[in-house]
């Protein structure tokens, strides 16, 4: 069983969700990034969304964007990336990790490549943002071979036809897109995201993740109330960009979460 | 061959749908609206008669009688797109499309721009059918195209400056599809070229592809045969697909595009996809898989040319496609060049060309001469050079290469009968 799956059996076998922060690797340098994903994992990430900055984020709204902007001020590679996971995983943490990609990179890459050098760094499984299930078969076929995950997006303008076929080519968990647009805080989550969860779980057992404007304490303890796991991404990266490169951001971005996450969560998970 | 790209949008192995799942209904819904009408009689005859009446079709096919002397080669005639309404052929795109928008209910009209031609054909059709029209235009782009950015707001479209990445046409997509995921509900987004997912190559070809038709039909009428070549600029891809397209299955006519060469062959300082020297490698960029312009770890590469039409990284996927199997040539033309043609056609026709449709005139100074007077060329002009004269003034004054008795072209390079 890869470390997803684990991770969401054990979450339920408590009854409880989990939280999914994603930030965007090499914000502002792959050395805090490595930093910070042991600061989550710490912090009670159930799963860490690992971004890979890419110069056209069309799905991303301005906090993500900028993120994206600071990170390539210097070469970063997917290469690279890995062998920060890698690091990660070599300070005995466990938490499930996925890669959060535009495809063009990846493709670049070499889509056997990555699963290949993927399942070696320790990475879970694989989000590609404009990966369609239509285009999808070649890379879930790769990706499957190697025992990778390949989560997919559900949005609600997905008909029933399109969340069927998505679910049948996910795994690990599914992505529910809270509402239509790019990524970026909100103060409250749209009703959407609760209809596509229920619309969703007629088509697979798979656990349910909610993204896209969650931002608050208040916002995750919703969530969780009807799905699997809520996605917390412009918050923590809009903070990440404020602190800046500077010697209290992984302090400060400790102190964040703390507060971002409701007490149920933190409670438990920091032994 | 038909030349019909499959179901799910792809020449070979270019096109497809590379978006996010929030664009994919409203994609299956503008692919079913647009075959309802493609083959419905009806709607084709609105299509044609809007174009005749409102936009001025047919336009002419011209026979450059005293630049294709001075050459001493090929016959060339100009496919005179300048003359269409608006001042290029984006509009027959802009018709077709605006056609389909209300026939689907759609009130509120997206659009992105680089030479701002797109922007303001747009702003033309909303005008024309009382539509809401925003535009999306790199910061760049609205400074070298001033004249088209009062030209939209003159027809009551929101101009909105796009201030990311190089600040020009990729840029104005990205902010286009932003926020068409985020009102797919209302809002029809109109795109100017051959490019993005699926239907929009296929769709916007088949609208520019009147081009091509008019022009086999007027070469035929005036010479009884085919021409022996075909040469069109190439950006997106929309007017050089328009008119090379009803011609694909006369093999004995030779078809080159004419991409962006800009001021050298490294990465950034070009728009030419099929440089595989300088950069071009397939790959997916908003919505399609195409030749790219891409750095080692698939990091899109900022792009340069003298035209803000030509200046983007990708490549509509057709081109591509007929690119790999040979059907299609592809040559470059510097700025340099562009912008001696700019000056040659405006001196020896009377034709100030588009700064775009300079490369095309660019290329044809070293085409013609290789060929026979019995041979002929139809040139694409896409549009009409007056956006660009300030730019070009500015240009040629910093250079002071303004040739100011106006008696000789000597240091245009071309040779007086
Ligand atoms: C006059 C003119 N020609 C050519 C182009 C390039 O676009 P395409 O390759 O789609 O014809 C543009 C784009 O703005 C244009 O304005």
């Amino acid at each position: 069983m890869n470390r997803i799956t684990k991770k969401f059996t054990e979450l339920k076998s408590q009854s409880r969700s989990g939280f999914i922060p994603f930030i965007v690797a090499g914000d502002p340098n792959l050395e805090t990034t490595k930093e910070l994903v042991l600061l989550l994992a710490e912090s009670g990430a159930s799963v860490i969304e690992l971004g890979v900055p890419f110069s056209d984020p069309v799905a991303d709204g301005v906090t993500i964007q900028a993120a994206a902007e600071r990170a390539l001020l210097n070469p970063i590679s997917v290469k690279d990336i890995l062998r920060m996971v890698a690091e990660v995983r070599a300070e005995e943490c466990e938490t499930p990790i996925i890669v959060f990609s535009y495809f063009n990179p990846i493709l670049q890459f070499g889509l056997e490549r990555f699963a290949v050098e993927a399942v070696k760094s320790g990475v879970d499984g694989i989000l590609v943002t404009d990966l369609v299930p239509e285009e999808a078969e070649e890379f879930r076929t790769i990706l499957t071979a190697k025992s990778m995950s390949l989560i997919m997006l559900a949005a609600p303008t997905s008909s029933d036809e399109r969340l069927k076929k998505i679910c049948e080519k996910a795994s690990g968990f599914v992505y529910a897109v809270s509402r239509a647009g790019v990524t970026g805080a909100r103060n409250e989550t749209s009703g959407d995201a609760k209809t596509l969860v229920e619309r969703l779980r007629k088509f697979t057992d798979l656990p349910i993740a909610v993204g896209f404007g969650i931002s608050t304490a208040a916002q995750i303890t919703e969530t969780c109330k009807y799905a699997d796991g809520a996605v917390v991404g412009s918050a923590i990266v809009a903070e990440i960009g404020r602190l800046g490169d500077s010697a209290h951001l992984v302090k400060g971005v400790r102190e964040f979460v703390r507060k971002l996450l409701p007490e149920e969560f933190s409670a438990d998970d920091l032994h | 061959m038909n030349y019909q790209p499959n179901e799910r949008g792809y020449w070979g192995e270019f096109g497809g749908r590379f978006v996010p799942e929030t664009l994919m209904s409203p994609l299956e819904e503008l692919t079913s609206a647009y075959f309802a009408v493609r083959d419905d009689a009806e709607f084709q005859t609105e299509f044609l008669q809007l174009l005749r009446d409102f936009s001025g079709r047919p336009t002419p096919l011209f026979y450059a009688k005293r630049w294709s002397e001075s050459l001493g080669g090929a016959r060339i005639y100009l496919k005179r797109e300048d003359l269409g309404h608006t001042g290029s052929h984006k509009i027959n795109n802009a018709v077709g499309q605006i056609l389909l928008a209300r026939r689907m209910g759609k009130k509120r009209i997206i659009a992105e721009t680089g030479a701002g031609q797109h922007g303001v054909a747009t702003a033309t059709v909303c005008a024309l059918f009382g539509l809401e029209c925003v535009v999306y235009m790199g910061t760049e782009d609205m400074r070298r195209q001033e004249l088209n950015v009062f030209r939209m707001r003159l027809m009551g479209a929101e101009v909105r400056g796009v201030d990311s990445g190089s600040r020009t046409l990729k840029d104005a997509i990205n902010e286009a599809l932003r926020d068409w995921v985020t009102n797919v509900d209302s809002t029809y987004y109109l795109l100017g070229s051959a490019l993005g997912p699926h239907p929009y190559p296929l769709m916007v070809r088949d609208f520019q592809s009147v081009i091509g038709k008019e022009s086999r039909e007027q070469f035929l009428e005036k010479n009884g045969e085919l021409p022996t070549a075909l040469v069109a600029c190439v950006g997106g891809g929309s007017n050089s697909i328009g008119l090379f397209h009803p011609f694909l299955n006369d093999e004995s006519v030779r078809m080159i595009g004419v991409e962006a060469g800009g001021k050298g062959n490294n990465l950034g300082e070009h728009a030419a996809r099929f440089n595989k020297a300088g950069g071009g490698k397939i790959g997916v960029l908003q919505g399609t898989k195409s030749y790219l312009l891409q750095n080692d770890d698939g990091q899109i590469a900022l792009t340069h040319s003298i035209s803000a039409g030509l200046d983007y990284a990708s490549v509509g996927p057709e081109h591509a496609f007929l690119q790999s199997i040979g059907r299609v040539e592809y040559a470059m033309a510097m700025d340099d060049e562009a912008l001696k043609a700019f000056q040659i056609l405006s001196q020896t026709e009377g034709i100030i060309p588009a700064l775009e449709s300079s490369h095309a005139i660019a290329h044809l100074l070293k085409l013609a001469p290789e060929m026979s007077p019995s041979q002929t060329i139809i040139c694409n002009l896409s549009g009409r050079g007056d956006k660009d004269v300030n730019q070009v003034q500015e240009m040629l004054n910093n250079e002071s290469q303004i040739n100011k008795t106006g008696k000789t072209m000597a240091d245009s390079g071309i040779k007086m009968a």
